[in-house]
């Protein structure tokens, strides 16, 4: 299958035509479009947002706003100003956990986090149960290293503030059954969060439609640039956060001895914005838009399947996560018999293909695996079935290398 | 990466310490042991030795790890068994200074087939694959008990 999204459309990698890049759940490559629209904001609107009243300030702070609704569009919020700029996922549960987590979880009440979960969404909540100290349990995984819906069940206990959940595993590509997820939270009055940093850029998402209280992503996994990202948050628990950094544009009125917050979404975010990261971003949400998203997620169905087949026919590779390609999002992770994941990245990188070996940042479920690490080939629009048969053909390779003599 | 680096990479005496790694076991009479970690990739290594005066009598290792980490600690075993503290402390500098100097960097004569290490140079993403075991030996001859990281 040809690509959805013309290479051409890539400057990296229309200037490296070789180049099998197959590791875009770690960051995406941009589209010009993206990249023209960032240095535009530069070129035509740069001045800091919120804070002149002369006309290039106006156009900085309309850009920005601009591209507060446009990614919320995108990501089917209805209420723009739930959504909060962040770097990205990780500085985005960072400033859940500190702002929501501190001020209502308490000793004796417990934390739920899944097996499944990148260090994003697994640390930070670990080290608010040890600050405040509340439970920490973590929900098992299935053989396939989907949730174990009856562990986590068994786990969520009346005393439960809160789910945390990816909505798509980074490490293995597990789409996780967020509806049910978000039942089982409410069933006992938790919070449902959800970390879509690699749920936005492969799924249609409409965070409203999942009913989660929070929903974290990263710009740079989907188009967009490095450094920018958010969280959506349920406005009745938005109202009831303490602020997360404290300084400028986040502050009503500033006394000798007190001080008064901004409305939000400003309220969440001190300091000069990431205005040029938003417009990138937005333009990202509109390059995906017109590609549609039902229409990524059809191409990383069919290029799993096709990476799947043919390494089965290979032999001694083990796929890990689940089978069936309708509950996997554009992710191969994968053992090869007899080559460790490192030296089979190095020879794949000989190649020219780029995975990724590693824990995936993601070791407590490296743990559960019995394994240090997994290579883990992931997709996106601009990938291709000659990227499978490259992926495939320097699998092949490197177990000849290692084959016994 | 070219063919030939990752030829010389994996030349056969790497991939054949990695299949049948020599001196792989605990020493319950070692007189020194430390472990090794990669953060990075989750490699783990224990090295032990028996010291008696001044001479390495003894030195094994056990963990998990790619082909260049085990293949490394293997080489290491085997070459700095007999050897004294001295030695090995000179050993180690002149591994370290082969692998972590790039593609042009000293392999002298001297290493035997600790040389087959040399093609690490060329890597700089496995430098710390190929050091882990050698700043394990170090640690484990300096202190009775410890870990080490490459970080």
């Amino acid at each position: 299958m040809s690509a959805l999204a013309p290479r051409g459309d890539f400057p990296l990698l229309a200037a490296q035509p070789t180049l099998c890049y197959l590791d875009s759940a770690a960051t995406a490559q941009k589209p010009r479009a993206v990249l023209d629209a960032e240095r535009a904001f530069y070129e035509t609107a740069n001045a800091n947002p919120h804070r002149g009243a002369y006309a290039p300030s106006a156009a900085a702070t309309d850009a920005y706003a601009h591209a507060r609704r446009r990614i919320a569009r995108f990501l089917g919020v209805a209420d723009a100003d739930t959504m909060l700029f962040t770097r990205g996922t990780t500085e985005a549960m960072n400033l859940l956990v500190t702002g929501w987590g501190r001020t209502h979880v308490r000793a004796g009440d417990r934390i739920v986090v899944t097996r499944l979960e990148h260090h994003a969404n697994f640390v930070p909540w670990q080290q608010l149960a040890l600050a405040v100290g509340a439970e920490f349990a973590i929900a098992e995984l299935t053989a396939t290293q989907e949730i174990d819906l009856d562990d986590l069940r068994a786990k969520v206990t009346p005393n439960t503030k809160v789910i945390a959940f990816g909505h798509v595993s980074n490490a293995v590509g597990t789409i996780n059954p967020v509806a049910e997820l978000v039942a089982i939270a409410h069933g006992v009055g938790a919070l449902a969060v959800c970390d879509g940093a690699q749920g936005a850029p492969h799924l249609a998402v409409s965070v409203d439609a999942l009913g989660v209280d929070a929903y974290a992503f990263s710009g740079h996994k989907l188009l967009g640039p490095m450094g920018i990202g958010g969280i959506v948050v349920r406005r009745s628990v938005l109202e009831r956060m303490a602020p997360y950094q404290f300084g400028g544009d986040m502050i009503e009125f500033v006394g000798d001895q007190a001080t008064t917050w901004h409305a939000l979404p400003h309220r969440f975010e001190a300091g000069t914005p990431n205005a040029a990261g938003a417009v990138g971003l937005a333009a990202a949400c509109d390059y995906l838009d017109a590609l549609g998203m039902a229409q990524v997620r059809v191409h990383e169905r069919a290029l799993i399947e096709a990476a799947d087949a043919a390494l089965h026919a290979v032999g001694g590779v083990r796929i890990l996560g689940p089978s069936e390609s309708a509950r996997r999002s554009g992710v191969v992770s994968f053992m090869i018999d007899g080559v460790h994941p490192h030296d089979a990245a190095t020879l794949l990188d000989g190649a020219g293909v780029c995975v990724r070996a590693g824990h995936h940042c993601a070791q407590p479920l490296m743990r559960s695996l019995g394994v240090a690490a997994t290579v883990r080939a992931s997709f996106y629009v601009y990938s291709t079935a000659e990227d499978v048969a490259r992926l495939v053909a320097a699998v092949r390779s490197a177990q000849e290398r290692f084959a016994i003599d | 990466m070219s063919a030939p680096d990752l030829d010389e990479l994996y030349q056969s005496i790497i991939l054949d310490h990695y299949r049948r790694p020599r001196n792989f076991r605990a020493l319950p009479e070692a007189t020194g042991e430390a472990a090794g970690r990669n953060p990075l990739c989750g490699d783990e290594l224990t090295v032990w030795v028996k010291v008696d005066g001044d001479t390495i009598d003894e030195v094994t290792f056990q963990g998990s790890g790619c082909a260049i980490s085990r293949a490394s600690a293997s080489l290491m075993t085997a070459a700095v068994k007999g050897k004294t503290r001295a030695e090995a402390d000179a050993l180690f500098t002149q591994v370290h200074a082969m692998v972590t100097g790039g593609a042009d960097a000293p392999a002298p004569e001297s290493l035997g087939s600790v040389r087959a290490l040399a093609g690490v140079g060329r890597f700089p993403m496995r430098v710390k694959c190929a050091s882990l075991a050698w700043h394990a030996l170090k640690a484990a001859l300096e202190r009775p008990a410890g870990a080490v990281s490459t970080e």
